[in-house]
């Protein structure tokens, strides 16, 4: 049978929502549009980890721009998502000072435990997204792989490897956001 | 040992709490400057000081402070680059972690004089676990007195805040920068207006490195004249280098300016030699964007003189035989090293970086980056050597920002050093793509 409800504007939860009108603070009254990169960081952890085209929608009603103007945004930094992503988003430093160290090796590796490709869907278990990104100013501890708020340094011998993906693997709920203390909305507790 | 004037607490347990950084004589120079000394007269030390900024151009910050504009009745803005993106580059992020008192008296000490009523640490994205360091830290600051209204009684008031960034090189240089702080894609301005008279909002602005805010306590507390007898010449004060590449010790290490690159390398204070005892080939001193230098011409300038780490000496000879300081981001190549993968992989860098805006850019880097793959990868022809130097001479000095100058320079500095490498390449595809393979040659020296 077809669905007769129509499908369900995302809406940020109290504690997020608590937090933006913090983040507003921060800027002149009528300059609420400067919010934008910290509202969009805050829609990304709060929707799945990355931003749907309604979720950025929802970006535009509560900082009162244009949806367009949150699309321009959206699209020019590497760090928001456009597509759905894994539970993890591996973002593997591939920039000169990592490759001297072995990022590329450390790539290819990766692919192959998890199965998934860079730049691809998520591994077939849903667990990891891999991504190439550039610098993550943390050089001199190279390779290095960011996930989410957590670099993983010195990635260069099986155990270290091995240890990053266990510690992952055996994440039940990611880590709360401290906008969040109080205990995980329901919308991303599997997340 | 040489002194350690931002980190020479960075090691004490506790030292990223208030109390702790307090017992350490924390946040003394924004008493000393509130209590006892006008605006002017903290600027006037730090032009004393001597001190040149830490974010790459290495333009005097006493200066650059003396050219805001100060209407009456209009607010200003300090605005602290934090964004850090440059790579070979990890400094900032370091001292902001271990240290986020350090910065946050500087902020406090530096807004007030430049009377600048709110101010902005716009921070790179990647680092929203630093921007919850510093937030705490600003908490414990403003529940200590020394941020909000009236600060220890003196009548002056600041806000402080921390904004993140969201994954875009381009957002270090300073106008894409506050295009991003306003919210908007990081496109850079046409400069003029230049940032100290129509900067954030419209508004006068200040835009200063991490490291360069930092050493202003320093500054405020022992005075600039005492600031300014360590280093040499014109290259005055401490400068935090962070190594990387193939090095025994990478890491950040915080130097007085005229320390010899060849024991900043070598010596066992800092670098500790090249690993796995190979011979170091070339190195990328100030981050990736200056020009790349064979191993004999950075520890010797052209006339046979010790290279030292400072801004003239490293610039000694232009960029003939020479490079620049930068940001202190220094990367070391072992004798293992394929120059040809190494550049074409930091052209990949500044094409995906490029913001678009102008034509020489975003078509030359991409061009530059499709060229040095087709060679590394064993399809390049004779011409194209000629063509990549052409394409960046073509993009220097035809864009909006520097950031196509800085995808240049790393690409004619390769060539001209070491140009017998490329044509090896190119002569012998089958030889010099087989995994491991090392160009047999020699660099060359002009
Ligand atoms: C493409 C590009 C990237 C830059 N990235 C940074 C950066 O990450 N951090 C920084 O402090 N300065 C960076 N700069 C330099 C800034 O534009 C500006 O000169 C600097 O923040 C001024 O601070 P200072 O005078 O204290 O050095 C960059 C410049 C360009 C052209
Ligand atoms: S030089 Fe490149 S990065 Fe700078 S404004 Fe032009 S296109 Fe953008
Ligand atoms: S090159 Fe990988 S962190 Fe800088």
């Amino acid at each position: 049978m077809e669905s007769t409800t129509a499908p369900v504007k995302p809406q940020f939860s109290e504690a997020a929502k608590a937090e933006i009108d913090r983040i507003c603070k921060q800027y002149p009254e009528e300059r609420r549009k400067s919010a934008m990169l910290p509202v969009l960081h805050i829609a990304q952890a709060e929707f799945g980890g990355w931003v749907a085209p309604e979720v950025q929608d929802l970006v535009a009603e509560v900082l009162g721009v244009k949806p367009i103007e949150v699309y321009e945004v959206s699209t020019f930094y590497t760090m928001f998502n456009l597509k759905p992503v894994g539970k993890h988003v591996l973002e593997i430093c591939r920039t000169g000072p990592c490759q001297l160290r072995g990022s590329d090796e450390l790539t290819l590796e990766l692919e192959r435990i998890t199965g998934a490709k860079v730049g691809g869907e998520p591994s077939a278990d849903g667990l990891f997204t891999l991504k190439e990104v550039e610098c993550l100013a943390a050089c001199g501890f190279a390779p290095v792989v960011q996930v989410r708020e957590k670099y993983y340094e010195q990635l260069d011998t099986e155990e270290s490897v091995n240890a990053m993906l266990s510690e992952l693997r055996n994440m039940v709920h990611r880590p709360a956001l401290p906008w969040e203390e109080k205990g995980l909305p329901n919308a991303v507790a599997n997340n | 040992m040489g002194r350690k004037l931002l980190t020479e607490h960075i090691n004490v347990e506790g030292i990223d709490t208030f109390e702790v950084y307090r017992k350490h004589g924390g946040y003394r120079s924004v008493e000393k400057a509130l209590k006892t000394m006008t605006p002017d007269e903290v600027v006037e030390e730090v032009k004393k000081s001597g001190l040149r900024g830490r974010g790459g151009a290495g333009f005097p910050t006493g200066m650059k402070w003396s050219f805001l504009a100060k209407p009456e009745g209009v607010p200003r803005y300090l605005v602290c680059n934090a964004d850090e993106s440059e790579p070979g580059t990890f400094k900032d992020r370091q001292l902001m972690s271990k240290l986020p008192h350090l910065l946050i008296e500087g902020m406090i000490t530096s807004s007030y004089a430049l009377g600048a009523n709110t101010s902005y640490i716009y921070i790179r994205g990647e680092l929203l676990y630093v921007l919850r360091i510093l937030e705490k830290a600003i908490a414990e600051a403003y529940a200590a007195g020394f941020l909000g209204k009236n600060i220890l009684g003196s009548g002056y008031d600041l806000d402080l805040y921390v904004h993140p960034g969201g994954g875009a090189y381009i957002c270090g240089e300073e106008t894409a920068l506050l295009e991003s702080l306003e919210g908007k894609r990081g496109n850079p301005r046409n400069k003029p207006p230049f940032p100290a008279v129509q900067g954030l909002y419209a508004r006068p602005t200040v835009v200063n490195n991490v490291e360069s805010i930092a050493a202003v306590p320093v500054i405020v507390n022992d005075g600039g004249d005492e600031y300014a007898k360590i280093g040499v010449g014109r290259s005055t004060g401490t400068k935090l280098i962070s190594a990387c590449g193939h090095l025994n010790k990478p890491g950040i290490y915080e130097i007085e300016l005229g320390v010899p690159v060849e024991e900043f390398i070598y010596s066992d204070e800092y670098c500790g030699g090249i690993w796995k005892g190979r011979d170091l080939k070339a190195v990328v001193a100030g981050g990736s964007s200056v020009p790349i230098l064979p191993k004999e011409l950075i520890l010797k300038t052209a006339a046979g003189e010790p290279r030292l780490m400072t801004y003239e000496s490293l610039s000694d000879g232009g960029f003939v035989t020479g490079t620049m300081l930068g940001s202190g981001g220094f990367i070391a190549m072992d004798e293992t090293t394929c120059i040809v993968r190494n550049t074409w992989n930091f052209s990949r860098f500044y094409h995906h970086e490029s913001c678009g805006q102008c034509s020489p850019c975003r078509e030359g880097t991409g061009w530059l980056e499709k060229i040095l793959h087709r060679i590394e990868h064993g399809h390049g022809t004779e011409r194209d050597i000629d063509v990549l130097a052409s394409v960046a001479k073509q993009i220097e000095g035809n864009t909006i920002c520097p950031l196509g100058e800085a995808a240049a320079w790393p690409v004619s500095a390769a060539i001209r050093h070491f140009r017998d490498e490329f044509e090896w390449h190119i002569r012998n595809p089958q030889e010099a793509t087989r995994p491991g393979a090392v160009y047999p040659g020699k660099a060359v020296l002009v």
